[in-house]
């Protein structure tokens, strides 16, 4: 079964249809590279899986469970939507780390804030005393999981940093790290790169491929085009909020079969 | 005529007293206003258009008047234009008309401290907050509160030092505030006339206490001051 399946994604501002009819579906330990020109809607796309804007039209389903359909409003409810959108994890072109809270804290605090609400259950049910060991021992676990996630992105000395100490590569990998500690069935990347200085690009890319390596289902939209080509197991062409060409990264980028597409590679090489 | 020495403890006495009422409208101000600035933060950035055109104009209206004249409106116009003198004459009258006038008037001007505050932090900070499945409270209070805090800290001093300067307009309806009280020596009271010196120096009064102030807002501001962004 595909841990992904989009179907008939339609999304307008305004009079603008943006995306227009997106059906796309992706299976799990998949890296799928988004490509496309200005205005096509590839972030729409990533912010509509994500909950940050409500498509008009189609459904989302994640394992085969369906997490928004357009026609079922209780997916649209703030408080479904939260539990659904932790299926998925975002990466920001402009990272929105929380400039307030140190690297490490950064990252507990979405897990620490979970923890408190379901401790709040655990307690009705097994008493107080059970509760506060029990709490004590998973936030223990959180603190563990997250300095491990810091190291994965090579940033153990930094844990006390503040995001403002941080050049933007390194504050773009902590973000990273905060996605990944909720374990995101799939995470996502908008344009994660192309924030940052060119010499910095290098390190975050590599924290990217080994993401992919372990198996981590991953939507990257990137102009990277070598980082797509050695790690996308699949490559789509969005254009005008339609998939214009999808396939492997050797169709899409050496065999397009569609004019547009052309173009466009040849306008980014 | 008594020698400065003598004068000096019985001016210092009433002006004591004097400033005693100015504190109190100070405080009394802070905390009504205060709060209800943010409510009006929030009406003048509401998405229902109406309510927030409406919030805005009297926003406009309070700011771009005199709060001398607001003073006199709030105290005399029950009285003179509708025949009901809510306040009474008295001075507890006159310290609540005056409470009223300064609460509305600094509320609109902390509403738009707070606005800009609010406004300021960059909307993907709420966005990370929900991506990360947080709810709207947890958003409000883990991720912006301290930053739209760091961001109002230095106009709202700005702001709460003329409230302190400001507080002596309530001498025009005769509030009996360090002014007043320093005034009376030019008149006469307690033995004393036709002395300018005291009215001079409740000035004293306010730059101690602004002083104070300053020094308070400081610290906050280096406390803060421990990130960026
Ligand atoms: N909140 C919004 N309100 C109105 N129009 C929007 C909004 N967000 C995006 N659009 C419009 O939707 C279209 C697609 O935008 P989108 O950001 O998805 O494109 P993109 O493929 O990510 O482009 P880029 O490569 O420049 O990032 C654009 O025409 C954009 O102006
Ligand atoms: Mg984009």
């Amino acid at each position: 079964m595909a841990i992904l399946e989009i179907k008939n994604l339609h999304k307008r501002f305004g009079n603008n249809e943006v995306l227009k009819g997106i059906d796309l579906t992706l299976e799990k330990g998949n890296v799928l590279v988004i490509i496309g020109s200005s205005g096509g809607g590839k972030t729409t796309l990533l912010r509509c899986i994500n909950f940050l804007e409500k498509p008009d039209k189609g459904t989302i389903s994640v394992n085969g469970k369906t997490v928004f359909d357009s026609d079922d409003p209780s997916t649209t409810v703030y408080k479904n939507i939260r539990k659904n959108r932790l299926h998925f994890g975002l990466v920001f072109q402009q990272f929105n780390l929380f400039p307030h809270y140190s690297v490490l804290n950064n990252i507990m605090l979405a897990p620490k804030l979970a923890l408190k609400a379901e401790m709040k259950e655990y307690k009705k049910q097994n008493g107080a005393s059970a509760a506060k060991a029990e709490k004590a021992r998973r936030l223990k676990a959180i603190e563990e999981n997250a300095k491990n996630l810091l190291e994965q992105v090579g940033l153990s000395e930094k844990a006390a940093a503040y995001p403002f100490e941080l050049s933007g590569g390194q504050q773009q990998r902590v973000a990273i790290a905060r996605a990944l500690a909720l374990e995101p069935d799939i995470l996502c990347f908008d344009e994660p790169t192309s924030a940052l200085d060119p010499e910095l690009v290098g390190e975050v890319l590599r924290v990217l491929k080994e993401l992919a390596k372990s198996g981590k289902t991953m939507i990257v939209v990137t102009h990277e085009m070598r980082f797509a080509k050695e790690v996308a197991d699949r490559v789509i062409f969005v254009n005008e909020g339609t998939i214009a060409e999808d396939g492997t990264p050797e169709q899409v980028f050496d065999n397009p079969q569609k004019e547009r597409t052309k173009q466009f590679l040849q306008s980014i090489l | 005529m008594m020698s400065f020495s003598q004068q000096f403890p019985i001016v210092l006495n009433a002006l004591n007293v004097g400033f005693l009422q100015t504190l109190k409208l100070f405080i009394v101000t802070l905390l009504g206003a205060l709060p209800l600035g943010l409510i009006i933060s929030f009406g003048s950035m509401s998405k229902f258009k109406p309510l927030s055109k409406l919030v805005k104009t009297i926003v406009w209206i309070i700011r771009g008047s005199p709060l001398m004249i607001q003073l006199i409106i709030v105290f005399y116009m029950p009285g003179i234009v509708f025949g009901n003198p809510i306040w009474g004459g008295g001075e507890t009258g006159r310290f609540a008309a005056a409470a009223v006038a300064f609460i509305i008037n600094y509320a609109c001007y902390f509403s738009e401290i707070y606005r800009g505050g609010i406004e300021g932090v960059p909307y993907g900070q709420q966005e990370a907050g929900e991506v990360l499945g947080l709810t709207k409270s947890q958003i409000f209070f883990k991720i912006k509160l301290l930053q739209v805090i760091k961001r109002i800290v230095p106009p709202m001093s700005n702001e709460i030092i003329t409230l302190v300067k400001d507080t002596s307009l309530a001498r025009i309806i005769a509030l009996q505030e360090v002014i007043w009280a320093g005034e009376s020596f030019l008149k006469g009271s307690h033995g004393i006339a036709g002395q300018i010196w005291p009215l001079f120096f409740t000035a004293v009064y306010y730059l101690l206490f602004n002083g104070l102030l300053t020094i308070l807002f400081g610290k906050l501001e280096k406390k803060l001051d421990y990130y960026r962004g």
